[in-house]
């Protein structure tokens, strides 16, 4: 774990929204670093601008102040050492596209010949266990095959980190357990780093190797939790685990503070 | 790994495809015959002359369009709507994607394309006559400023409505200003595309008849008009039983077209329905 290097920085983040009723600062202040090779998991209160968080780490939305760094380098736009994977798998896929089509499309702008980008997205389909169904279309899939399918896409495109964003919100909870251990199992056999934003406390703490767990809008970084559970987990061992629970007590606990607002926010920061 | 043993919904297919398309065409072609029937023992009864019998005009149709009118009047006819069509569709998709990517070419453009809209195409054919004088262009020209109009506003307004999250992935996978177009703006708008397409053909039907009407020596719509002037109630309606039938091959066109282009969209609501 020594050699793990900074992939992801973000400093003194800060992003207000402009409208003509009065200005909204959806994040405060958010800082934190995240590692090549670890899988980090947000969680928070309901409204505390985890999208927005999002969406500014993907270049997808400017910051108003602050910074975000990968590799070193800032970001000011999408990169492709990012992949999103998107809440809404229903729009986030084509429909008009095949399976295979959705998870080909990123590649399309990759200078890659023929047969390494059908390897890819072989390879891809292979991981989220959807190889059969390369020549279907999306809505003939169940929701949780739809987002195998939005991971899969996320996964050829071959990112630094996979950045998903509360990806299992919309669907049954067995569903819901299968793809917490496919995240699970793509992090530990692919060593991809992922940051994973969710809304969920249990499922933070199940797939996360640390959990940031965040303020109230206008939204900080309250706590910074290293989950010390073993690196092998399983849906019925690791949540019966005393360790597990008093992890995820703990993180509650934080959570109610953060929606009752008692937490103070770092006075260095502010 | 876990095995994922979810079904992958099919769209379903019945058995027995011959006596389905059967059916169908008894579906089709059932209320026709008995209209035709009705219409033929209405006319025998009748003293009017305006009414021929269904078999007079079918004998009116042959005598009238198998043989040289068919080259120099419905040949010529049909040319000019196909090209007024494909034109229409054309300029139509294309401008209708620029306008609708660009939001202040909309809101510039927005009260324009609705004046001109509201104008109907027929008041326009002595203008353009002036213009281009009496030619094929000038009909085409009639064809396409009536026709273009449902497939532009259909096509900017599908462009602009394209779908936010689809965007964002587009943005988030940085794919290219030509992919963008191609694979999600327009597919996204292809339900609107051609329900616009839709509407143009009817209105180009109608337009390449009245473009014929105005001072023209040849054409399916001079023929008709021809026929009525002198009194020939037959021939007049076999005219308009052969424009009936250009009507009802374009929508045979238009529909395996459709199904072909908007398979992905009758699937979903397939399944939807399910």
């Amino acid at each position: 774990m020594s050699d793990r290097s900074t992939l992801l920085r973000v400093e003194h983040l800060r992003k207000v929204y402009e409208s003509q009723t009065g200005d909204v600062e959806a994040i405060g202040d958010i800082s934190f670093t995240m590692n090549a090779g670890e899988l980090v998991c947000i969680v928070g209160p309901s409204g505390c601008g985890k999208t927005t968080l999002l969406k500014c780490l993907a270049g997808l939305l400017r910051p108003t102040s602050g910074l975000v760094e990968m590799d070193g380098a800032p970001v000011t736009g999408p990169s492709p050492a990012m992949a999103v994977v998107f809440q809404e798998y229903g729009r986030s896929l084509y429909p008009w596209l095949t399976v295979r089509g959705n998870v080909e499309l990123p590649l399309r702008h990759k200078k890659l010949s023929r047969a390494e980008r059908d390897k890819l997205v072989t390879d891809a389909l292979t991981a989220v266990g959807l190889d059969h169904a390369a020549r279907s279309h999306p809505w003939q899939l169940s929701g949780g095959m739809q987002q195998r399918v939005a991971i899969a896409r996320a996964v050829a495109y071959q990112p630094e980190v996979l950045i998903m964003d509360e990806p299992f919100a919309a669907v049954d909870a067995q569903t819901r357990a299968d793809l917490e251990d496919l995240v699970r199992e793509l992090h530990s056999s692919r060593n991809i780093s992922i940051l994973f934003v969710t809304h969920d406390i249990d499922e933070s703490v199940y797939l996360g190797e640390r959990v940031l767990v965040l303020s109230k809008s206008p939204t900080w970084v309250q706590e910074d939790l290293a989950i010390d559970l073993p690196p092998e987990r399983d849906q019925i061992t690791t949540r019966a685990l005393p360790r597990f629970t008093q992890l995820r007590t703990h993180v509650y606990d934080q959570i109610q503070r953060a929606k009752r607002g008692q937490a103070v926010a770092p006075q260095a920061a502010r | 790994m876990t095995t994922h043993p979810e079904r992958i919904a099919v769209t379903r297919r019945k058995p027995g495809v011959g006596s389905r398309i059967a059916a169908s065409f008894g579906y089709a072609l059932g209320l026709p015959m008995l209209l035709l029937v009705i219409w033929g023992l209405v006319a025998t009864r009748s003293t009017s002359r305006f009414f021929p019998d269904p078999l007079t005009i079918f004998e009116a149709f042959v005598d009238t369009w198998v043989g040289p009118a068919f080259v120099e009047d419905v040949l010529p006819s049909l040319y000019r709507l196909g090209l007024g069509i494909t034109a229409s569709i054309v300029i139509g998709i294309a401008a209708g994607t620029v306008i609708g990517l660009l939001q202040w070419l909309r809101e510039l453009l927005e009260p324009l394309l609705e004046f001109f809209r509201a104008i109907p195409p027929p008041v326009l054919i002595p203008v353009v006559m002036l213009l281009l004088g009496i030619t094929d262009t000038m009909k085409v020209v009639v064809i396409v400023s009536g026709a273009i109009w449902p497939i532009l506003l259909n096509t900017i307004e599908g462009v602009r409505a394209t779908d936010s999250v689809m965007k964002e992935t587009a943005d988030s996978f940085q794919i290219t200003w030509w992919e963008r177009l191609w694979f999600l703006v327009l597919p996204a708008a292809s339900p609107r595309i051609m329900a616009g397409v839709r509407q143009g053909l009817s209105v180009a039907l109608i337009l390449m008849v009245i473009s014929e009407m105005f001072a023209s020596s040849a054409g399916l719509g001079y023929r008709i008009a021809y026929f009525q002037r002198n009194y020939l109630i037959a021939e007049m309606w076999s005219g308009i039983l052969l424009l009936g039938l250009v009507g009802v091959f374009l929508a045979v066109v238009f529909g395996l077209v459709e199904r072909r282009v908007l398979r992905w969209y009758h699937g979903i609501r397939e399944v939807n329905r399910v």
